[in-house]
């Protein structure tokens, strides 16, 4: 993720990312413990589209449509604030929880009780997840017995 | 090409489906196939699928598995027909895949190279030989694991690039090609050709890039850097004004180093060819960077004489699904055209007949 120069925005965009790959069960047992969330009032969705995925020619050329994705969005008003959630897969239930805990999160009222409830143990969860699997990928890696310098 | 219309079958076609539902079940003593089990134990077909049904859906794709009892071709025909009933919300920024988390990266060029080289979950080295401890159902041992540094994983191209070796990236610019809105034309620019090759058929791609290898379109390839993992995707939603993440997705990256072109004014340079594919997909994407280097020819001032170097055959004779409905449109009923040969070939002999008559 490109981080914003705002430093509000790009915590935003930091808890938004989390929400984005949490899992619904992990997800549901958290909110349980949370805090209450205000109510909601639906805005928009939650509704399932398409997301064009475009990867560069060459690896960092110019752009090329690549094939699409599923993503669910859903635009919610809670209390003061407007929560949003875009979301790989088809996940309407999730997409609402997200932007309601989107909203609840831009409510300083509630953010840092809500923060530490859901989004610190899930990002810790989700680190944990890429670390095993760099671990696993760190085992599969060849020490070769001669080492020489590389040509290039 | 005329179509007659036939009133009638309804019954035969109904009966024909309720069979089919009943033959995809198979024997009602096994225990029916999870859509969650298709999703984690058959992983490569889930990928074909997305990557050929050009849509990224794990869930989807094992459903379209199970519908198609394991016909990945019907299957990807499958998600195709699904993705046009859903709105397009947004284009994602061209992903990172610079920055993907590498579970695989082996390179055919450099032994030693920043980053190493990342074997990961491969079927490269193994035997080949049946194991039977699958067939008894056998849990695995768990993976052993290892120190990561946390490196980020620098593309084996960058080190030719910076020493001028080989040919850098085309200056990133305009909104691309997209196949799905635009009907496809000729000349095709590389974006589109791209495009098409990552939902184009597995084995195509792959008759084609060997094609290459024995010589027709040779182009000297090695493969300069595989590398498979998760890339985030990331999206601007008009409302919000930013960007944020979506989620991950797998994907295979092929680079393909390719012998050399220069000019009066540049040294010499080698040549790259590109593969991208959802998925864990080595097969597809190597083949895809064979075929997307064949054909670069006309731009790099080679002749033009194979199947793997013609944009058009290539663009044209890819898509599986098209192919399909092609092919297999054959088997509907063409009475009114196949009775309109009849009379013509009668004619034919009648004529013929005659006039071996009159000789005599």
């Amino acid at each position: 993720m490109t981080p914003h120069a705002s430093p509000a925005i790009a915590a935003r965009q930091t808890w938004m990312a989390v929400l984005a790959r949490a899992e619904a069960a992990e997800l549901a047992a958290l909110i349980a413990n949370a805090p209450p969330l205000p109510e909601p009032v639906i805005l928009r969705g939650p509704e399932v589209g398409l997301v064009m995925v475009r990867g560069r020619i060459g690896g960092g050329g110019g752009p090329f449509n690549l094939g699409e994705m599923t993503v669910t969005r859903c635009t919610l008003r809670a209390g003061a604030t407007v929560g949003h959630a875009s979301i790989a897969g088809r996940v309407p239930e999730r997409a609402v929880l997200a932007a309601r805990i989107d909203a609840g999160l831009q409510d300083p009222a509630r953010h840092d009780a809500l923060h530490a409830a859901v989004i610190a143990p899930l990002a810790a969860r989700q680190a944990a997840k890429r670390a095993e699997s760099a671990a696993k990928a760190a085992a599969t890696r060849v020490e070769f017995f001669t080492l020489q310098t590389m040509r290039t | 090409m005329a179509y007659v219309a036939v009133k009638g079958g309804e019954r035969a076609i109904d009966n024909a489906h309720a069979w089919l539902a009943a033959d995809r079940r198979g024997n009602p003593d096994v225990p029916d196939l999870g859509l969650a089990q298709i999703r984690e134990q058959l992983g490569r077909a889930i990928d074909r699928v997305m990557a050929e049904g050009s849509l990224y859906d794990q869930d989807l794709a094992a459903l379209a598995i199970k519908q198609s009892q394991g016909d990945l071709i019907e299957a990807a025909f499958l998600l195709r027909a699904y993705r046009t009933t859903l709105p397009r919300f947004a284009h994602s920024e061209p992903v990172d895949t610079a920055t993907m988390a590498v579970r695989r990266r082996v390179s055919a060029v450099f032994k030693d190279l920043p980053g190493g080289q990342v074997l990961g979950p491969t079927y490269d080295y193994t035997h080949r030989l049946l194991d039977f401890t699958l067939a008894a159902g056998t849990a695995p041992p768990p993976p052993a694991t290892a120190h990561a540094t946390g490196a980020k994983m620098q593309r084996v191209n960058d080190f030719l690039v910076h020493a001028g070796l080989i040919e850098p990236d085309a200056p990133a610019g305009t909104t691309p090609g997209d196949i799905t809105r635009q009907p496809l034309t000729f000349p095709a620019p590389r974006d589109v050709r791209l495009q098409a090759l990552a939902r184009g058929d597995e084995g195509f791609l792959l008759g084609l890039g060997y094609s290459t290898q024995r010589g027709y379109g040779g182009n000297h390839p090695f493969a300069g850097e595989i590398r498979v993992g998760e890339v985030t995707v990331e999206i601007e939603p008009a409302e919000l004004g930013f960007a944020i993440d979506i989620g991950d997705i797998t994907l295979t990256e092929c680079q393909m180093v390719n012998q050399f072109k220069g000019s009066k004014t540049q040294p010499p340079q080698f040549t790259r060819g590109y593969g991208l594919a959802f998925g864990h997909a080595e097969r597809k994407t190597m083949s895809m960077a064979l075929v997307d280097r064949a054909m670069r020819a006309e731009e790099l001032g080679e002749d033009v004489t194979a199947p793997a170097q013609n944009v058009e055959f290539v663009l044209y004779h890819s898509d599986n699904i098209e192919g399909t409905g092609f092919v297999e449109h054959l088997k509907l009923p063409h009475y009114v055209d196949f009775q309109s040969e009849l009379e013509t070939i009668r004619r034919m002999r009648a004529e013929a007949d005659a006039g071996k008559e009159a000789a005599e």
